[in-house]
């Protein structure tokens, strides 16, 4: 199970920043662990963010992005008590979600 | 009975892992992920399988990035586009073995700006290729990476 995830959006007029964290070893595949042996790709590739359960940002992912990935986005249009979800999948399969309200 | 119902567990789940590899579990995630361009080993090649061989310079597109980073393993890049009606920005790390670090698709609503750490094997330009009006258009910016540690 992933570990969760932490959103932080605010509202200046009607454009929300948004900051997400996401928990994740995003192994590149060319570091060797401690025995010796290659540690095997793990990242996120996809992440998607949703206003009121609309796509608004759909975003594709290497291995490249730093450890622990922190994203920020900006939305336009966006009002008080909007529902704001942000979700991640990996090469695993595996995937985690978070949402919030705009306050 | 209960070993029966073990293995046909574990053949459910097996298979399930199976079908979801194969399958590339992403229907909720509609825009998949282009394995060609991330996968591409050179700028170029990237490029190409973006869909945007060619792109034209553009003045427009603002990358902010540190001229030299410390630590490569967290590079922060922050990248805001002003073209009108921009469609995507993909961000590509050239000398990195695989570049293309990430690409993101605005919709109504978005505003075509996004920040993201990447890792950084060395010095290198950092390219971002924006999509507007159905034309890609390209900057770079270039961050010095110091493996040392005395922010040389």
């Amino acid at each position: 199970m992933a570990d969760p995830m932490k959103m932080r959006a605010t509202l200046k007029g009607d454009t929300a920043e948004v900051r997400v964290l996401m928990n994740h070893p995003m192994e590149t595949g060319q570091r060797k662990g401690p025995d010796g042996k290659v540690v095997p790709m793990h990242f996120i590739q996809n992440v998607e963010v949703k206003l009121n359960g609309k796509t608004v940002i759909e975003g594709q992912t290497s291995q490249a992005v730093s450890r622990n990935p922190v994203f920020s986005f900006r939305l336009k249009g966006a009002k008080a008590g909007d529902k704001l979800e942000i979700s991640w999948l990996d090469n695993k399969g595996d995937k985690n979600q978070t949402e919030t309200a705009l306050a | 009975m209960d070993a029966l119902r073990r293995v046909t567990l574990k053949a459910a789940a097996a298979a399930g892992v199976l079908a979801a590899t194969a399958l590339h579990p992403l229907r909720v995630f509609a825009a998949g992920w282009n394995k060609d361009a991330f996968q591409a080993k050179t700028p170029a090649d990237a490029l190409k399988n973006l869909g945007a061989a060619a792109p034209a310079d553009s003045s427009a597109i603002v990358i902010d990035a540190p001229q030299i980073a410390e630590n490569g393993a967290v590079v922060p890049i922050e990248v805001t586009s002003n073209l009108p009606s921009t469609k995507s920005i993909a961000v590509l790390i050239e000398k990195n073995p695989f570049p293309l670090a990430g690409k993101f698709e605005f919709h109504e609503g978005a505003m075509p700006f996004v920040k993201l750490n990447v890792k950084m094997g060395e010095s290198s330009n950092v390219r971002v290729v924006a999509e507007a009006g159905g034309k890609h258009y390209t900057a770079v910016k270039e961050v010095k990476v110091t493996i040392g540690g005395c922010g040389g």
